[in-house]
C-alpha cells in the first residue's frame, strides 16, 4: 500500500516538474513549486523521515514561497522568451540522468536491514543515544550533539543568506526605496483575510514554540520552529502592512536576533572548551553529563530558532521594502 | 586549558564568532578593524599549526568529543596546513588593502555587511581545509560559496550581477554534484568520515554506485575549481568583482575545490576503484593541456587587465591539475607547490591591479600608455608579479614549474611533449605580461585621464609585501617544498 502511494506521489512530482518548466507565467510556476515541496514533504513522511518532512513543509513550501512572492513583486510576472535555445543543455541533462540511473543498479533495496547504512553508524546512534544523551528523538541527538558542528555550519548558511540579501538589496539609498505605496496598508481593507488571519495568528506562533521545545521528543527543532514563527510574523505584516509590522517589530530587533542566535550557538561551543572539554562538548556543561547534554541541546536549538526567525524576517522585509528595481 | 590542542577548531570558530559581531557594527572603520584583526588571528593560528605540522604533530580534533565516524573529525596535515596558510594570508593581505581600495567601490554604509560576508567566506574556506568529514565539507562549501557570491556581486559595475548569477548557477550545480556523490557513497558505506570511507569502500562488492559517485564528485569539484572547459563562470566573475575580492578569491577559492578533489580522489577512490588512476589521468590531463594552451591564448588578446589575469588563472589551474594527473609523488609535489606559488603570484598581481584602479578605474589596456612614469611602484609590482607568473628564475613561479618539468621528464617521450606544452604556455604568459609592460613603459602618454599620482602608501606597502614574498619563496623555497612533498607523500601513501 505504501509503495503504491509512493509511486503515485512520485509520478505527480514528475508531472509537476514538467509543468514548472513549461509554465511561462512565473506566478503559476511559483505555485507549482509550492505544490512540489508539499508533495516532497509527503514523500519524506512516507519514508518515515518526519523531521525532514516538517522542515520541507515549513521552509520549502512555506517561507520560500513568501520570499519568492516578494521577489516576484519586484519583477515582471512573465518569463522572457528565450533568444537562443540552449541545445547543449539537453545532452548534458541526458548524460547526468543516465549516470544517476546507472548508479541506481546496485542500490540496496529500500528499507533493507542489511543495507550498509543500517549496519555501521546508525546502530551505534540508536543504541548509545539513550545512554549518552537520553532524549527520545535520535534525529535531534544526531543533529544537536553528535553532528552539532554541521548544524552550526547550517545556521551560518542561513545567516550568510540573510547578510547577502541585505547587502545586495541595499545597493541604493534607502530614501529612494522606502515603501510608501498603498501596498503598505497590507490586506487590512479585506475583511475575510483580516478576520481569519487574526484568528490563526496566535495559533501559528504557539505551534512554532511547541515545535521548538518539543524537538527533543518528537519531530521538530529550531529550524522548523524559526520558520513557523517567522511565517506568523510575516502574515501579520501582510495583514497590517509593512509599516505597522516594522513599528511592532523593528529591524534592529530582527538583526539582533539573527546575529544573536548564531552567536549563542557558537558561544555554547566555546563554553565547552572553557569548561575543559572540546568545542561543542555539552557533557562538561553540568556535573552530570546527561544534564549537560540536555542543557547544550536546549541552548543551541534556541540559537537555531532565533537566528532562523530573525534572518527570514529580515529577508522578507528587505524584499518588501524595495518597491521596484 | 591548553589552546594548542584546540587550534584546529579555533581556526574556524574565531571567524565564526566574529561574523555576528561585524554584522552588528554600524561603524564601517570598526567593521574593517574587527574583520582584519580576525583574519590576522586566523593567519597566526594557521602559522602555529604549520609549525606544528612541520615538527611532526598531527592535529586531530573530535568535535563535541564524539569519536569518528559517529562525530565530526577535524584533521590538519601538511596539505591542509599549506591551504590554510594560503587562505588566511590572502584574506589578511586583501583586507589590509581594502581600507583604501573599497571606499571607491562600495558605499560606506554597506561596509559592515560586506566585511561580515568576507569573514564568512574566510571561515567557509578554512572549514573545508580543516575538516575530515565529507558532509562537513559540503556545509562549509555552502557558507564559502554563498559568501563569495555576495562579495563578487558587490562591485559597482552592473555587468557584475549577471556574471555572478552565472557563477551562482554553475557553483550550485557543482555543489549539488558533490552532494549526490557523497550521498551515493554514504549509501554504499554508511559513513561520512573520509578515512573511514576509504576503508569501507574496499569492502563494497557492487561498484557501480561508487563509480558514479567518483564521476559526480570529480565533475562537480572541477566545475567549482573552474577547470577547463568548466571555467565559463570565472573570467567575468573575477573581472567585475571588487578588486580586493578578486585578490582574495583568485588566490584561494578555486584551489580549495582542487584540494577537496585531491583529497577525495587520492584518499577514497584511487586505491579502491579498478583502474581509477588511469581514468583520473586520462580525464584530467587533456583538460589540463587545453586549459594551458587555450586560456593562455585567450589572455594574449584580452583588452581588460583584470580579465586578462582571470584567463591566466584558468591556465594556471591547468598546471596544477597537470601535475596531479601524473599520479606520482613528484607530480603531486609540483601540483601542491603550484597551488602555493600561484596564489602568491596572482594575489600580488591582483593587489597591484587594486593599486592601479585607485587612479585608473577603467583598467583598459589601451589607457595604460605611459602610466609607469606616474605610478612607478605600482608597475614595478605588476612586473615582478608577472615574472613570477611566467616562472622566471628567482621567483616563486620558477620553483613550481621546475618541479613540474622534472616530474614530467621522468615519463620519457610523452613527458617531453608535455614539457613542450608548459614551455609554450609560459611563452604565451610572457606575451600577455609584455603587453602590459609595453603599454605602460614604452608608449608615450596619450590618455588625458592619465593618473597623476601613486596609489595610497598603505596599499602599496601591502602589495609590495606580497610581491617580495614571491621573491623570497623563489630564493628560499624550503617551507612550501617541505609541506608539499610531505602532502604528496601522504596523498600517494594510499596508492601502491
Amino acid at each position: 500500500m505504501t509503495i503504491l502511494f509512493a509511486v503515485f506521489l512520485l509520478s505527480l512530482l514528475v508531472i509537476i516538474a514538467v509543468a514548472i518548466i513549461r509554465a511561462e507565467n512565473l506566478f503559476v510556476a511559483l505555485m507549482l513549486t509550492t505544490i512540489f515541496s508539499l508533495l516532497m514533504a509527503t514523500n519524506f513522511f512516507i519514508l518515515d523521515a518526519a523531521d525532514v518532512a516538517l522542515t520541507e513543509a515549513a521552509i520549502g513550501a512555506g517561507i520560500t514561497t513568501v520570499i519568492f512572492l516578494g521577489a516576484l513583486a519586484l519583477t515582471s510576472e512573465h518569463e522572457k522568451p528565450f533568444v537562443a535555445v540552449p541545445w547543449l543543455a539537453l545532452p548534458v541533462v541526458a548524460v547526468t540522468a543516465a549516470l544517476l540511473i546507472f548508479a541506481s543498479f546496485d542500490n540496496p533495496r529500500l528499507g533493507d536491514p542489511e543495507a550498509p547504512i543500517h549496519q555501521h553508524v546508525v546502530p551505534w546512534y540508536l543504541e548509545q543515544t539513550p545512554k549518552l544523551v537520553d532524549i527520545p528523538n535520535v534525529v535531534t541527538a544526531i543533529l544537536g550533539s553528535f553532528r552539532a558542528f554541521d548544524t552550526l555550519g547550517e545556521v551560518f548558511v542561513i545567516f550568510a543568506a540573510c547578510i547577502g540579501v541585505l547587502f545586495l538589496l541595499s545597493a541604493r539609498k534607502p530614501s529612494e526605496t522606502r515603501c510608501t505605496a498603498p501596498a503598505s496598508v497590507g490586506l487590512s481593507q479585506h475583511l475575510i483575510p483580516k478576520v481569519a488571519g487574526r484568528f490563526i495568528l496566535p495559533f501559528i506562533i504557539l505551534f512554532g514554540f511547541y515545535v521548538q521545545f518539543h524537538g527533543d521528543f518528537g519531530p521538530g527543532g529550531g529550524f522548523q520552529a524559526g520558520a513557523i514563527v517567522a511565517t506568523g510574523l510575516i502574515l501579520f505584516a501582510l495583514l497590517e502592512g509593512e509599516e505597522r509590522a516594522l513599528r511592532a517589530f523593528p529591524r534592529w530587533i530582527m538583526m539582533a536576533m539573527a546575529a544573536g542566535g548564531a552567536l549563542l550557538y557558537a558561544l555554547v561551543g566555546v563554553a565547552g572548551i572553557a569548561m575543559g572539554g572540546k568545542f561543542l562538548d555539552y557533557s562538561v556543561l553540568s556535573s552530570d553529563p546527561i544534564a549537560g547534554q540536555h542543557l547544550g541541546i536546549l541552548l543551541i536549538e534556541a540559537g537555531v530558532g532565533i537566528t532562523v526567525c530573525g534572518s527570514l524576517l529580515l529577508i522578507f522585509h528587505a524584499f518588501a521594502a524595495r518597491e521596484s528595481f | 586549558m591548553n589552546l594548542n590542542e584546540h587550534l584546529a577548531a579555533l581556526q574556524i570558530v574565531v571567524p565564526l564568532l566574529a561574523v555576528p559581531l561585524i554584522a552588528l557594527l554600524q561603524l564601517r572603520r570598526m567593521a574593517w578593524l574587527v574583520a582584519t584583526l580576525t583574519s590576522l588571528m586566523a593567519f597566526a593560528i594557521a602559522v602555529a599549526m604549520t609549525v606544528g605540522v612541520l615538527n611532526g604533530q598531527d592535529y586531530q580534533y573530535f568535535m563535541g568529543n564524539w569519536q569518528p565516524p559517529y562525530g565530526i573529525e577535524l584533521r590538519v596535515d601538511a596539505l591542509s596546513a599549506l591551504l590554510l596558510l594560503v587562505i588566511t594570508a590572502a584574506s589578511s593581505a586583501a583586507l589590509l588593502a581594502s581600507y583604501h581600495s573599497l571606499d571607491t567601490q562600495i558605499e560606506p554604509r554597506r561596509h559592515a555587511l560586506f566585511y561580515a560576508a568576507w569573514i564568512l567566506a574566510l571561515a567557509g574556506l578554512s572549514g573545508i581545509a580543516v575538516t575530515a568529514d565529507a558532509f562537513n565539507v559540503f556545509v562549509f562549501m555552502e557558507i564559502s560559496s554563498l559568501a563569495s557570491y555576495v562579495l563578487m556581486a558587490g562591485g559597482p559595475d552592473r555587468r557584475g550581477l549577471p556574471a555572478v548569477f552565472k557563477y551562482l548557477i554553475l557553483g550550485t550545480i557543482g555543489a549539488t554534484f558533490y552532494l549526490i556523490g557523497v550521498g551515493l557513497i554514504y549509501m554504499m558505506t554508511g559513513t561520512l568520515n573520509l578515512e573511514d570511507m576509504a576503508q569501507r569502500v574496499t569492502q563494497v562488492a557492487d561498484q557501480k554506485p561508487v563509480l558514479a559517485a567518483a564521476g559526480f564528485i570529480t565533475v562537480g569539484l572541477a566545475l567549482k575549481a573552474a577547470m577547463f572547459p568548466l571555467h565559463l563562470w570565472l573570467p567575468n566573475a573575477y573581472t567585475y568583482a571588487p578588486h580586493v575580492v578578486t585578490a582574495f578569491l583568485a588566490a584561494c577559492a578555486t584551489k580549495v575545490s582542487l584540494y577537496v578533489l585531491l583529497r577525495f580522489d587520492f584518499l577514497v577512490f584511487q586505491d579502491n576503484l579498478v583502474s581509477h588512476p588511469l581514468r583520473f589521468a586520462s580525464l584530467l590531463m587533456p583538460m589540463a593541456i587545453f586549459a594551458i594552451l587555450i586560456a593562455s591564448a585567450v589572455a594574449m588578446f584580452e583588452k581588460n587587465i583584470k580579465r586578462l589575469l582571470a584567463w591566466s588563472s584558468v591556465a594556471q589551474i591547468g598546471y596544477i591539475t597537470l601535475g596531479a594527473s601524473l599520479v606520482t609523488v613528484s607530480g603531486l609535489t609540483a601540483s601542491v607547490l603550484h597551488i602555493f606559488n600561484h596564489a602568491l603570484a596572482k594575489g600580488s598581481l591582483f593587489l597591484a591591479v587594486a593599486c592601479l584602479a585607485m587612479r585608473l578605474p577603467g583598467l583598459q589596456l589601451r589607457d595604460l600608455a605611459g602610466c609607469a612614469r606616474s605610478m612607478p611602484w605600482t608597475f614595478a609590482a605588476l612586473v615582478l608579479g608577472g615574472l613570477s607568473l611566467i616562472g622566471v628564475p628567482g621567483t616563486a613561479g620558477f620553483i613550481s614549474k621546475w618541479y613540474l618539468i622534472s616530474a614530467l621528464l621522468t615519463l620519457g617521450a610523452a613527458g617531453v611533449a608535455l614539457v613542450a606544452v608548459i614551455v609554450i604556455g609560459s611563452l604565451m604568459a610572457v606575451v600577455y605580461i609584455w603587453r602590459i609592460v609595453e603599454q605602460a613603459y614604452f608608449q608615450a602618454p596619450s590618455n588625458p585621464a592619465a593618473p597623476a599620482a601613486e596609489a595610497p602608501l598603505t596599499l602599496l606597502v601591502v602589495t609590495w609585501v606580497a610581491v617580495l614574498a614571491n621573491v623570497y619563496f623563489g630564493l628560499q623555497p624550503a617551507l612550501p617544498l617541505a609541506l608539499s612533498s610531505s602532502a604528496a607523500a601522504a596523498l600517494m601513501g594510499a596508492t601502491p
